[in-house]
């Protein structure tokens, strides 16, 4: 690691976690703040989802959720927070080392008396530490909004914090496979059509798997091994998916390593 | 004490060419001259020798340490402008330098407000703001502000003014003069011969020759140009000479042989004007070029 590498990285960042972080709270608080007139009418509400298609209620993750209750009305929420937390850790995964040598300031890095395991060492840490902190935004304003709107229910500590703690797993998978994919290609003109691709492309996946029935197309999307629905009435997680998503975790970010240290750098034509 | 070694460099990319074969020394003090035309394989020579690229084969070292195991130690000792020069565009100038300066295990302060200055470097504009001249002296201040002992230098004229160009090769020379080895690749070849004292000529990927400047010219052909009433061009055809050409009473032509063979033959001419000159580079390194 390399202090100054990691402060100007992360400093690259800023902009980005800061409005990422915006986007989350808006969006925990819109859905949160209409709960105490969704919780009033539950018994009506049920009743009138259960009249929708199937199909629809898929596409949400609403299927078998009881709106009503804390929980299972945040597991919705929490649903499009994770799509948020794909696309922006598949983005910074994408953009850690292709950024560099799409607007060729690699050469300038590079030629620096550093190692490139140091180099790809503070990249992902700074990438990382952005990651935590909209991380802890999601922690508070989860907990700070729940307790605004949540009125007389009640709900399990221990399966909110089961779903929050996912989180950090969830960042990893999209920040590693998105760095591997990234040394994989040739170039990367642009990161955010690669970042939508992989952050909206696994919830499509896991939706698909869900409408078709098939469990294959389920076993290869984290949308699917850290579905809140599945966490919040199992109160648990699904562990041998959560230990798969861990070994994809841990072969994309070694792969990345042995690719990145071997890498040619492009140079300008 | 040989600086930078070079053996049997051989760089593919894929199927595609850098270079082949490649094998040079060049001793510490030098001013080494790298020329050949765009393509030719010069920037992979210095890419290799950066470790920003590994080669197929053969290996490269500087100050006798492998490049690529010892790569980040030696980089501590290296300066590099590249011929096109990309840099944070976000950053302001004064940052993007005090960042460079971060990597080195010395204090780069001072040499990097004195190379500023005599670049006349506005340090608080961004670099996005930078037109291409003033990000090339951003290049060449980042380069040197931390007083390395060896500089690669791939074109790095390109993009600069005439005033800025002689500047920077002063700045070269100073360096130079303190001990400062230089690997100093170009296709301008008047640029070479003012400041080189070998040079290497690369093309298609291979090393075709390696020269002292000054032997090169000394040894090779002279431009002889001769004046005189009803001189024939015929008259001249001499065992050496090349390229005869006559007109309006004038003959020019290249002579490579025994001088004075060719004086007695001016002497037996009616002349009323002789110039006799060392060729340029650039026509000595025609032939190369092709």
């Amino acid at each position: 690691m390399r202090a100054n590498i990691f402060l100007h990285e992360f400093k690259m960042h800023l902009r980005s976690v800061v409005t990422w972080s915006v986007a989350i709270v808006a969006l925990i608080l819109l859905y949160f703040s209409l709960y105490p007139s969704f919780a009033e009418s539950a018994a009506l509400l049920n009743e009138a989802m259960a009249r929708f298609p199937k199909e629809f209620l898929t596409a949400f993750g609403m299927t078998g959720v009881d709106l009503s209750t804390v929980l299972g009305y945040y597991s919705l929420v929490f649903l499009f927070v994770q799509i948020c937390l794909a696309i922006q850790a598949a983005n910074y995964g994408f953009s850690l080392v292709s950024t560099e040598e799409r607007e060729w300031t690699a050469d300038f890095l590079l030629t620096k008396p550093v190692k490139r395991t140091q180099i790809l060492n503070s990249k992902l840490l700074a990438a990382f530490t952005a990651l935590t902190i909209t991380n802890a935004v999601v922690w508070i304003s989860s907990f700070g909004f729940i307790h605004l709107f949540k009125g007389e229910k009640t709900y399990e500590t221990r399966t909110l914090l089961l779903l929050l703690l996912s989180i950090v797993v969830f960042q990893l998978f999209f920040l590693g496979v998105g760095l591997v994919v990234s040394l994989l290609v040739r170039r990367i003109r642009s990161v955010t059509p690669y970042a939508m691709g992989l952050g909206f492309g696994m919830y499509v996946l896991g939706v698909f798997g869900d409408m078709l029935g098939e469990s294959v197309l389920e076993k290869l999307t984290p949308f699917k091994h850290f579905e809140p629905r599945y966490i919040v009435q199992q109160g648990a997680y699904d562990v041998p998916l959560v230990l798969f998503d861990i070994s994809v975790i841990v072969v994309s970010l070694v792969a990345s390593y042995v690719l990145y240290t071997r890498r040619d750098i492009p140079a300008v034509v | 004490m040989i600086v930078i070694e070079a053996n049997h460099l051989t760089k593919y990319y894929g199927k595609a060419r850098g270079i082949i074969d490649v094998s040079f020394q060049v001793e510490e003090g030098e001013i080494f001259g790298f020329i050949g035309p765009n393509g030719a394989g010069k920037s992979t020579t210095i890419r290799l020798f950066l470790s920003l690229i590994y080669p197929t084969s053969g290996s490269a070292t500087i100050f006798g340490k492998d490049c690529i195991r010892y790569g980040p130690e030696l980089r501590q000792d290296i300066g590099y402008l590249p011929s096109e020069v990309f840099y944070y565009e976000r950053m302001r100038v004064i940052d993007l330098l005090k960042y460079s300066a971060s990597f080195y295990n010395r204090d780069c302060t001072r040499r990097m407000y004195e190379l500023a200055e005599l670049m006349e470097l506005e340090l608080h504009r961004r670099i996005e703001d930078l037109s291409y001249g003033n990000k090339k002296k951003v290049g060449i201040v980042q380069g040197l502000l931390h007083q390395p002992k060896l500089l690669f230098l791939d074109e790095p004229t390109a993009g600069l003014d005439p005033l800025m160009q002689r500047k920077f090769f002063q700045l070269v020379r100073e360096e130079n003069s303190r001990g400062v080895t230089v690997f100093f690749s170009s296709h301008i070849l008047s640029e070479v011969q003012r400041l080189c004292n070998r040079v290497g000529i690369i093309k298609e990927g291979r090393l075709i020759e390696i020269a002292d400047i000054r032997t090169l010219q000394r040894d090779n052909y002279k431009k002889v140009r001769v004046v005189g009433d009803g001189l024939s061009a015929a008259r001249f055809d001499l065992p050496g000479v090349t390229n005869l050409e006559c007109a309006n009473g004038e003959v020019h032509f290249f002579y490579k042989g025994d001088v004075n063979a060719l004086l007695r033959r001016i002497g037996e001419s009616p002349v009323s004007d002789v110039m006799i000159e060392e060729p340029t580079l650039e026509e000595i390194f025609m032939h190369y070029y092709e």
